[in-house]
């Protein structure tokens, strides 16, 4: 399975959710994509789209200074 | 001689070219310093005169001014378009020749790219164009009820609070033409919320729910159904529409993307604080050329543009260049046709907004007639 990173550490709102929305859009069905971001808010927002979106959330994770959030296209 | 090269005509690049020129007479007079500004048109287009230009409250001749109105003339203008930037050489190529220089500015600004949006050259209209603001201009006078779809196909865009003002003028628009009952408005934005800003976006939905507007949020357009009148989202709504009013995604200028300087979508990497262009000590980005995380707006152009000339003017100077930019931003939110508001705001500052008032709204209309001044390098 592929996976994606989109590092988006040092962006606000809406930035890593934007990057996230630019990603899924061109990713082929059954990727993952993993966003970093360093804005607390995304930890939310990020999950609050994926729900309305349809896809997966495989995973949201502080690691350190930043968040990672894992993100599967199902559609 | 030290050569100081400016490409870009807009606000970013004849503020930092009229900045210079006013800090390093001196040097230009003595033949130690040169400034030239490449621009690939000879006009200025005063962008948020589009707004004004859709509800006829401004006229087209209006927005526009020759640059060599703007320009101080010690400033030596090319009207040429620039082909590419080769960074590590120190040298800009255009259609015509090649400018070698020591210090470079790139302020080439955003555009919009509408036809990635499938359907949506065919099935909307926008106005951050002159032709999209005539064409829109001619639908608005026609419309005379129906369904109005102001959606924003992406983030960045220039001038971030445009979609809210246009919302809340087409409710004015159609209320002074005795039409408003007739007319359904709905706005469109990507994130769960009417605008970035938490703040302002508390005031926007209390404004929207006392005139009637209707809001959707999440709401990221993948295509536009022209035939059927029906925008498609990635989400996997279906929004109809009798007259849609897009947002475009923008993008950095093809020059970036051909010098290789960009992002994937052609922003330019800059540093939030010097706005050296990163990997670059002798190159400086300004305005909605950067990838910063603050609003694509002239009022951003202008407050980098104060950084990134005494930065130069400094070094030429022998000086060190100490001058930071911390993100400042000043935007006009026009909530009707006599009602604004506006926000200021930094890297570390969040914006408070002012309560709407009838009087922040002359103040925005009379800025709109001496914007000049501010593109001269005077207000």
């Amino acid at each position: 399975m592929s996976r994606i990173v989109v590092d988006a550490r040092g962006s606000f709102c809406p930035g890593p959710l934007m990057e996230l929305v630019k990603t899924i859009k061109d990713a082929e069905v059954g990727t993952e994509i993993e966003v970093l971001s360093s804005d607390e808010s995304s930890a939310k927002d990020i999950p609050e789209w994926v729900k309305k979106a349809g896809h997966e959330l495989v995973g949201v994770e502080k690691k350190g200074d930043y968040w990672s959030i894992v993100v599967k296209k199902l559609k | 001689m030290k050569n100081i090269v400016i490409i870009g005509g807009g606000v970013g690049g004849t503020l930092v070219s009229n900045y210079l020129s006013h800090k390093l007479k001196e040097e230009i007079r003595e033949g130690k310093t040169k400034i030239t500004l490449i621009s690939d048109r000879d006009k200025q287009l005063y962008e948020p005169g589009l707004l004004y230009m859709i509800f006829n409250r401004m006229e087209e001749g209006e927005l526009f001014k020759e640059l060599t109105y703007l320009l101080d003339p010690m400033i030596d203008l090319k009207i040429e378009r620039a082909t590419k930037i080769v960074a590590d050489e120190n040298y800009v190529e255009t259609e015509k020749g090649r400018y070698d220089y020591d210090y470079l500015v790139i302020a080439t600004g955003s555009r919009i790219v509408p036809e990635e949006v499938p359907g949506l050259v065919e099935g909307g209209h926008w106005f951050y164009n002159v032709e999209g603001a005539r064409r829109l201009r001619d639908e608005l006078a026609r419309f005379k009820g129906g369904k109005i779809v102001v959606s924003i196909m992406g983030i960045p865009h220039k001038c971030p609070v445009a979609p809210i003002e246009v919302t809340f003028m087409l409710h004015d628009f159609f209320k002074l033409h005795r039409l408003r009952d007739k007319v359904e408005i709905l706005y469109t934005y990507p994130i769960n919320r009417v605008f970035t800003l938490e703040n302002v976006t508390e005031v926007v939905v209390e404004y929207f729910n006392e005139r009637g507007i209707k809001y959707k949020t999440f709401f990221n357009p993948i295509e536009v159904d022209a035939k059927n009148k029906k925008i498609i989202t990635l989400e996997g709504e279906e929004e109809p529409y009798d007259l849609l009013i897009a947002i475009p995604p923008h993008k950095g200028s093809q020059l970036i993307i051909d010098s290789g300087l960009g992002d994937r979508d052609g922003w330019v990497p800059t540093d939030r604080y010097t706005l050296k262009v990163e990997g670059y000590d002798n190159i400086y980005a300004v305005g909605d050329a950067t990838n910063l995380p603050v609003s694509k707006a002239g009022s951003v152009a202008h407050f980098e543009a104060e950084v990134i000339s005494e930065n130069i003017a400094a070094q030429i100077k022998g000086l060190p260049p100490t001058a930071r930019y911390f993100g400042k931003a000043m935007c006009f939110i026009e909530m009707g046709f006599d009602l604004g508001t506006y926000i200021w705001f930094d890297y570390e500052t969040p914006p408070k907004l002012v309560k709407p008032n009838k009087f922040i709204h002359w103040s925005k209309i009379a800025y709109n007639r001496l914007y000049w001044l501010t593109a001269r390098g005077v207000l």
